[in-house]
């Protein structure tokens, strides 16, 4: 999934995010729909803009992109911010 | 501890090289970024101190380069664990910049075009260890890299080093900026490894 | 069996598992696919991919994802990995990595980039370079659960040596009722191409795509430039952006 050989690198999507979330959720989340704080938009997580800014990931609003969540590791610890999303809503039913 | 993987090695911190704790040196340079990368026109690009009580001052870019400037040679250490030794820069001292403010306040909040922050001891911008550079490696600062301007502060993790500089409020408290609110370190000092908050 | 990989036991999905390498094919001079022994591996759907941890004796480790290119075979699963030059972790895993030595495998992870193998419908695969690697196990997947839905897999590729899976597809072409593929090359075609070289825009994607009307559900996978340019063009094609999902790998390489 990382074509490119660091972790990972530069604009990727909200797909990146299912790796780092597993350290707090058991759920898988990439299908959970997100809405935007700032501009209401409701969109897969999956499909949001996702920095690796480094130390963490950022992942923005791909409409207004503001920032919606960061993820990361700070130092043995997991960390989630997710004061740009108003509503998270995880699907619980069956995909089809 | 994980499954050794037989002849795996992976980066190692080079120890011939004279580097901060944990880190390794690269010779790239590479770009990690919160957010897009804006595009700012200089004709209308500015760069604001205000102070405490808000009182500002601001630069064009016409008077930004009009400036005394200076060519700083520094080692840079990102909190990712690369270090680049030996990068060149050119700009203006944080020393000239804030020279004529008045204030009383400690402390620095750095703002940048794109909405990033980062905060730090007003003091380590001054005697000589900060500049704003628009200038890398003898060529104009590429976007990716920060430009037109960015801060370069080489004795703290480079996140503080904020790219696309536009202005730097002035504080009496320290307050966190962008990651700092996340669990990184309101200092980070490199040589006593200071990645996260508490270190 | 379907969604039960998703549905698993969710304690099987965080942990770390060990995998051992059994066999090592190449697909070109710089993609490797990686056959690994997974034991108790909870099972995947086509799509999702792993993180895969390497630690060296001295306890450094480092992590990367990767893509699953085969569907959920028991025990077994398989990666293709593009060779990054001077990367940390994919040429040891193409090269270096020995018969028998393990790594470390979490997963399956990602449960929206997923093509169930009982799904009825139009099926669109859209793949950039390694982008072809989930998108393959797709194509695997409805072959092995005898699904009979149209399926097109367009690969856009720089030239006839970076085509991974190329006997495989050649032969599949022949052979798998429903699944039509077509390579695109980007910078060198073959002699006898239907089409001369040329980036995949959106006149030929108009050809090569279902209609709207057909309703499929597109898959896009691949650079992120590459990606947004595909998805830009599904939408003004007509497709709905609930029929089109997205998995951006980052900034083509070199």
């Amino acid at each position: 999934m990382t074509d490119h050989d660091q972790l990972p690198y530069g604009l990727v999507d909200g797909n990146a995010l299912a790796g780092p979330l597993s350290d707090l959720f058991a759920v898988d989340l990439t299908a959970a729909s997100m809405t935007c704080a700032t501009c209401r938009k409701r969109q897969p997580l999956a499909a949001l803009e996702v920095y690796a800014g480094g130390p963490a990931l950022i992942a923005r609003c791909r409409t207004c992109k503001a920032v919606m969540l960061r993820v990361g590791r700070v130092g043995s610890d997991a960390l989630l911010d997710l004061r740009g999303t108003v509503v998270l809503r995880i699907h619980t039913a069956e995909l089809t | 501890m994980g499954i050794i993987t037989p002849g795996f090695r992976g980066r190692r911190p080079d120890p011939a090289a004279h580097l901060p704790p944990g880190q390794y040196l690269t010779h790239d340079f590479p770009v990690l970024s919160a957010g897009p990368t804006p595009m700012i026109d200089l004709s209308s690009w500015t760069f604001t101190v205000t102070t405490e009580v808000g009182e500002a001052q601001t630069w064009s870019w016409r008077e930004f380069l009009a400036l005394p400037q200076e060519a700083p040679t520094v080692d840079i250490h990102c909190v990712t664990k690369w270090s680049k030794l030996g990068t060149s820069w050119r700009g203006v001292a944080l020393d000239v910049l804030l020279g004529d403010i008045e204030t009383t306040a400690d402390y620095a909040m750095v703002k940048s075009y794109g909405g990033y922050t980062t905060n730090l001891p007003l003091e380590d911008l001054l005697g000589g260890k900060a500049w704003i550079v628009h200038e890398y490696d003898g060529e104009p600062l590429t976007p990716p890299h920060g430009g037109p301007a960015r801060l370069l502060v080489p004795h703290l993790y480079f996140w503080k080093s904020a790219k696309w500089v536009r202005g730097i409020d002035l504080m009496a408290d320290d307050q966190p900026g962008f990651w700092e609110t996340f669990g990184y370190h309101d200092y980070g000092d490199p040589w006593r490894e200071q990645r996260y908050a508490g270190d | 069996m379907a969604g039960t990989a998703v549905r698993g036991r969710l304690a099987d999905r965080v942990l770390w598992r060990r995998a051992d390498l059994i066999e090592r094919r190449y697909e070109t001079a710089n993609a490797v696919t990686l056959v690994l022994d997974a034991a108790g591996w909870p099972g995947h759907l086509p799509g999702q991919h792993v993180d895969v941890r390497l630690t060296a004796e001295d306890g450094y480790s480092t992590q990367r994802s990767y893509s699953l290119a085969a569907p959920h075979r028991g025990e077994q699963v398989e990666l293709t990995v593009q060779v990054v030059p001077d990367g940390e972790v994919s040429p040891f895993l193409a090269r270096s990595l020995a018969i028998g030595d393990p790594i470390e495998v979490r997963g399956p992870v990602g449960g929206w980039f997923v093509w169930e193998p009982d799904a009825d419908g139009h099926v669109m695969l859209i793949g950039g370079g390694s982008g072809v690697v989930p998108l393959m196990a797709m194509a695997r997947a409805r072959q092995e659960a005898g699904n009979g839905s149209p399926m097109r897999l367009v690969y856009s590729v720089r030239t006839p040596q970076d085509v991974f899976y190329a006997a495989e597809l050649e032969r599949r072409m022949g052979h798998d009722e429903g699944l039509e593929v077509t390579v695109a090359y980007t910078r060198l075609a073959p002699a006898g191409s239907p089409r001369p070289a040329h980036r995949l825009d959106m006149a030929i994607l108009a050809e090569l795509a279902w209609p709207a009307e057909s309703r499929p559900v597109n898959f896009v996978c691949g650079p992120t430039d590459f990606v947004d340019a595909m998805a830009t063009a599904l939408v003004e094609l007509g497709h709905g952006e609930q029929m089109i999902r997205t998995e951006r790998f980052g900034p083509s390489g070199a």
